[in-house]
């Protein structure tokens, strides 16, 4: 097991490597010109717009850049954003944001998600399982951008009970837009719980469970739920990694400054190195929580060895 | 009408007294330490601003309204734009409008304690101009002698061949810690009016030693002291300057400045009274705003400046018959009500109304006449059987009223339109300096300061043709350049003006644009505040805001 985590660890290496080259070589490939924006209605003055060039190395060909962005990298500077801030402050700074938003909303997601699935899995076609049915099929298919303003104008402005945006009521204030961010996942995994255990009800070894006399709890909590957690684990482990890469709808609506905003407003301005940074990070979570996954499988399922 | 505005204020009053009855600590969003806090606190809206927060570099919008709170320049503007030195300067004067003598005011500091001199101004406006500081607002001293020296020098793809030659302008001398000498390439009698732009800002030692910090925690010599560090995609807190000098000195003891991505979710924090005031107001609540808010919504004329050029490079539209008839089959005012619901207005100079000597019958071509305007077409022997594309830049929400344009001409001239709004503002631009626009083009402009100068020579002077300017249209007309140098030489204001207009109908006369509106500033607020007053940028004057 050890071996195999280490060498999937060593794998993400040229992963990353591959992963900003072509980050870095899409924002290069962008068109327009991200100084004469800067500018706006009035240009810069010619001298100004060449320094500004030059300290971005926007002049160089992309591999000279590149090369230049890996020799900053090396000592850990991810370079700067136009208004010469560390990329590193500007993710120090957003990604405990985004971190706490993605907590609440994969617990929602989790809790949730799970307990309407199996109740609904265990009472098939019941009264329960057609409402998870159809509550779940509203949620898939309502934007996230109407989720949003509908659940801040009602329940934070008519009703008051969670703050319209910001963040500055600590954990509450990702109360709702964690659960607005968890919604349509949420949706998802009450369904592939539901069906899961829905299908391993009727597998032999819950029979034999059954007819050892174990009580009705252990049958379902011991030998249902984890033979039937491992498509669940699978979603919410790569939902984890997409979360940590930020909510640009949910951070915008919330007004929370977490680490979508700031990739979103980076590509807009054709920020190279801010863009390269996060997207990059965002490549890294993916990939960590994707060999979290591979690792409970085993845990789930003894039959699933990595030696 | 009337009854539901009645009904709404009342409904306000009635809240208001209500909130007043329980408790006074509404505004209790901000830690004051025990320091003396009668004034109270209050929080303002704005987006990210673009750059650090530096005068020098800082000409958006958001950056400004931060800038403006920290900061007061040698000069201010009165809400009919006449100089007003309530600012730093004593005077600002000069016999041949060349050589101008500024005297500073005694017992204005920065907020670290020290004080404001000539220097502070010399230093400030040498380091904004010198291009390796790479300031957006190093072009506002290209009229000072030396100004090419802090230049670098470039090659025709943009990179520095040789570096600056000096790092001082020749034209500026501290006489004394009071006094300062700025000498022109040419005379400006409209001088003084400039200097009152973020630009021309004081800056204390302490940015030089350390620029980069100063940005994130800027100190300045103005009614509010930044307390710590701005935080990007948040905003911060600035306190009362106890020591402030001037006249307009903050009423309230702090005030947050918000950044918020989503405008409506700063609509919605602001029905919800968690934001106190917001001077940007999402399109579709426009309508429903002044209703909603009652007597906390104001409307006031802002400087901003929407036009349609024309590319006069463009065999097409080298007659100046042909522009003189595209605008003459305009129904702006038509426009503004349908397209904006009466949220900007229809432009009939190219002036704004906010400056002094800005006429709203200046253009002789804007108010809509379709039989003179098909004769124009006629006579210049346009082909109507191509389409017309119209240029616009993708996002901004442009597309509405471009189009309305363009259903207009079709209507009156009788030619189709194709719309070209698929670029961003980093492709439109470049573009259009590269002389590629081939029909008419959305632009923009909003002043740097007071002056009918500031909206002529900039835009339409020869000089001012791309890449050196905003002069998109490529228009040139000696004669216009004339006029306008000679408005610059003027012994006075009234005769500058004279002179400004009589190039203003000239500009129009030759139409390389088309005026289409003026911009005017919404603005509603919480019941926590009172005294809420934008002035002619459109910036919230966030000194005079009260705290009920």
């Amino acid at each position: 097991m050890g071996r195999f985590v280490v060498r999937r660890l060593l794998l993400t290496i040229p992963v990353l490597l591959g992963a900003s080259f072509l980050i870095f070589a899409m924002v290069y490939a962008l068109p327009g010109d991200p100084v004469r924006a800067l500018a706006g209605d009035r240009p810069l003055a010619p001298a100004v717009v060449a320094q500004l060039r030059e300290d971005f190395n926007l002049n160089d060909p992309l591999i000279v850049q590149y090369a230049k962005y890996l020799g900053g990298l090396a000592h850990f500077d991810l370079g700067v954003d136009f208004s010469n801030r560390p990329v590193l402050d500007t993710i120090s700074q957003r990604l405990p944001v985004t971190i706490k938003l993605t907590v609440v909303a994969v617990l929602f997601e989790t809790i949730i998600g799970l307990a309407a699935g199996v109740l609904a899995g265990i009472r098939r076609n019941s009264f329960f399982d057609n409402l998870v049915l159809v509550s779940t099929t509203l949620i898939i298919s309502i934007p996230i951008l109407v989720l949003g303003f509908v659940s801040q104008y009602v329940f934070g402005l008519k009703f008051g009970w969670f703050p319209i945006a910001g963040i500055n009521d600590g954990w509450y204030s990702y109360l709702l837009p964690g659960l607005v961010l968890a919604s349509s996942s949420l949706a998802y995994v009450a369904r592939l719980t539901r069906t899961s255990i829905a299908e391993n009800m009727r597998a032999d070894y819950v029979r034999t469970a059954r007819a050892k006399g174990l009580p009705n709890r252990t049958v379902i909590l011991r030998h249902t739920l984890r033979n039937s957690l491992i498509p669940v684990v699978t979603f919410i482990g790569a939902d984890v990694g997409a979360l940590l890469g930020g909510a640009i709808v949910t951070e915008a609506v919330f007004n929370i400054p977490g680490i979508g905003r700031a990739v979103f407003e980076a590509v807009g301005q054709q920020e190279g190195a801010v863009v390269v940074g996060i997207v990059t990070l965002m490549v890294f979570f993916f990939i960590f929580f994707n060999l979290i996954v591979d690792v409970l499988y085993a845990v789930l399922d003894p039959r699933i060895r990595y030696d | 009408m009337k009854l539901s505005k009645r009904k709404s204020s009342l409904v306000a009053t009635a809240i208001a007294a209500a909130m007043l009855m329980t408790a006074c600590g509404g505004s209790d969003d901000s830690g004051d330490g025990g320091a003396a806090s009668d004034g109270g606190s209050f929080s303002i809206y704005i987006g990210e601003p673009e750059n650090p927060i530096v005068p020098g570099n800082t000409s958006e919008s958001e950056g400004s309204q931060v800038v403006e709170a920290l900061w007061t320049g040698l000069v201010q503007y009165a809400d009919d734009s006449s100089v007003q030195y309530t600012g730093v300067a004593e005077s600002i004067e000069s016999d041949d409008a060349t050589t101008w003598t500024v005297k500073l005011k005694d017992g204005w500091t920065f907020h670290d304690g020290t004080p404001v001199t000539a220097a502070s101004f010399v230093d400030a406006w040498n380091y904004t101009a010198l291009s390796t500081n790479a300031q957006g607002g190093s072009y506002f001293f290209a009229n000072v002698e030396g100004y090419d020296a802090l230049q670098a020098e470039t090659d025709d793809d943009g990179n520095v061949i040789t570096p600056p030659a000096a790092e001082e302008m020749t034209g500026l001398e501290v006489v004394d810690d009071q006094t300062f000498t700025v000498t022109l390439t040419a005379p400006f009698a409209q001088y003084p009016v400039t200097v009152g732009y973020n630009a021309f800002y004081p800056l204390p030692e302490s940015f030089f030693e350390d620029p980069e910090a100063a940005g994130k925690t800027p100190v300045g010599n103005g009614p509010f002291k930044a307390d710590g560090e701005f935080v990007p995609g948040q905003g911060f807190t600035l306190s009362r300057y106890d020591d402030y000098a001037g006249e307009d000195a903050a009423q309230a003891d702090s005030v947050e400045f918000k950044v918020y991505t989503d405008i409506n979710t700063a609509y919605t924090d602001t029905q919800g009274g968690n934001l106190d005031i917001l001077n940007n107001i999402p399109p579709d609540a426009i309508s429903s705003a002044p209703d909603e808010f009652g007597d906390r919504y104001g409307e006031t004329p802002s400087s901003s400046f929407t036009y349609m050029g024309f590319p006069t490079y463009d065999p097409r539209y080298a007659d100046k018959r042909v522009r003189q008839a595209f605008s003459l089959a305009i129904d702006r005012e038509a426009i503004t009500e349908a397209i904006f619901n009466g949220t900007r207005a229809p432009a009939f100079s190219v002036i704004a109304p906010v400056v002094d000597g800005s006429r709203d019958d200046a253009c002789q071509y804007c108010q809509v006449d379709v039989e003179r305007a098909n004769e124009l077409l006629d006579e210049a022997g346009f082909d109507r059987t191509q389409p017309v594309d119209l240029w616009f830049n993708a996002g901004a929400g442009h597309d509405a009223w471009v189009e309305a344009v363009g259903n207009q001409l079709r209507e009156n001239l009788g030619v189709e339109f194709t719309l070209q709004g698929n670029l961003d503002f980093s492709e439109y631009l470049p573009l259009g300096d590269a002389k590629g626009y081939t029909g008419p083009f959305r632009l923009g402009w909003s002043m740097d300061y007071p002056s009918p100068q500031n909206y002529l020579e900039p835009l339409y002077s020869t000089q001012a043709q791309p890449p050196a300017g905003s002069n998109s249209a490529f228009y040139s007309n000696p004669e216009f350049d004339a006029l306008v140098a000679e408005g610059n030489a003027a012994s006075s204001n009234d005769e500058a003006i004279d002179l400004y207009q009589q190039a203003e109908d000239l500009l129009l006369e030759d139409m390389p644009i088309m005026p289409m509106f003026f911009g005017l500033e919404q603005t509603v607020w919480s019941e926590n505040v009172s005294d809420v007053k934008v002035d002619i940028f459109g910036r919230v004057n966030v000194a005079s805001v009260t705290v009920k």
